[in-house]
């Protein structure tokens, strides 16, 4: 799924801004926490930014499950169970958690969020 | 000392933006040791200040039924330093505010010239995090007073703004 480079520009511009990083970091295969940085309170202020430059409403949990990754029924050990990997994958159509699913440590999921899933669930939002 | 970062508003206008004054004084203790002979505002309370501009424009919003809380400054920037005698104009406006918190620009001026400039988000947090107000109300109240904030406040209509409902009960409301 490709967003047009406008879109992608905007998505571009919202991560810059939220997370104080160049142009050319924000590129598909970043990914948000490991790459650009991004700490819990950074996906508020990208949801917010992402809200007005779409025009579209992101409920919270949408876009970063935290919900999930809290609640002791989806995760055992400090890993994601099966349960909950089957929420997530619900969830969060738009990421590719195959790699994630090998080793679901918790601590880990925040490389699962790329900036080319993030890209995904716009589109998904703009088609819907 | 009180954690008051600003003296009193000269503008409020709810849900939309606020002005408020600081006066910067020798007679401040800080100035002494930031730094010795050589005092300057720190920018640190600048932006404290243009934080408690925002967060009270914020919080009248919902008539301070919403527990509002700096949660991250996305940039700030100044460009010259404050001196005793300077007074710093904050303006805040705000550019997005809904049910997880709201997004605010902020700038400060010595007279006309541009002297700093923050964007600044705050969150509201939730029942479950804190059950209890952040503040104690009457002197909360006392303090919306001190700063004027229902004397030059304004709804977007143009009527006064009114001592919010949560606060009526309260001496002097």
């Amino acid at each position: 799924m490709a967003l047009s480079e406008e879109n992608f520009g905007k998505i571009q511009e919202a991560l810059t801004e939220a997370l104080g990083v160049d142009d050319d970091e924000v590129t598909p295969e970043a990914t948000l926490v490991g790459d650009l940085g991004a700490e819990s309170i950074d996906f508020l202020d990208i949801v917010f930014r992402l809200e007005k430059a779409f025009d579209i409403q992101i409920p919270r949990g949408e876009l970063f499950p935290e919900d999930i990754l809290g609640n002791s029924d989806y995760v055992t050990d400090g890993k994601v169970n099966e349960t909950g990997l089957e929420e997530l994958r619900k969830r969060m159509p738009f990421a590719n958690l195959d790699q994630f699913a090998a080793n679901p440590l918790v601590s880990e999921f925040g490389n699962t969020l790329t900036v080319q899933a993030m890209c995904n669930f716009v589109e998904g939002k703009l088609s819907s | 000392m009180r954690w008051f970062w600003i003296d009193r508003f000269t503008e409020f206008r709810s849900g939309h933006s606020a002005t408020a004054l600081k006066s910067v004084s020798l007679s401040e203790d800080y100035l002494h040791d930031h730094f010795p002979a050589y005092p300057v505002m720190p920018a640190s309370l600048i932006l404290e200040g243009l934080a408690q501009t925002a967060g009270l424009l914020i919080g009248e919003h919902s008539g301070f039924t919403q527990r509002v809380i700096l949660a991250k400054v996305s940039r700030v920037q100044f460009r010259f330093l404050a001196l005793p005698g300077d007074t710093l104009t904050y303006r805040a406006t705000i550019i997005d505010i809904n049910r997880d918190g709201a997004m605010a620009k902020t700038t400060s001026h010595v007279g006309d010239r541009l002297q700093g400039e923050a964007d600044i988000f705050f969150a509201h947090i939730k029942d479950d995090v804190a059950g209890e107000d952040l503040f104690e109300p009457q002197g909360f109240l006392d303090l919306l007073r001190m700063l004027r904030m229902f004397e030059v406040g304004r709804q977007s209509d143009g009527s006064p703004i009114e001592v919010p409902e949560k606060f009526r009960h309260l001496q002097g409301a």
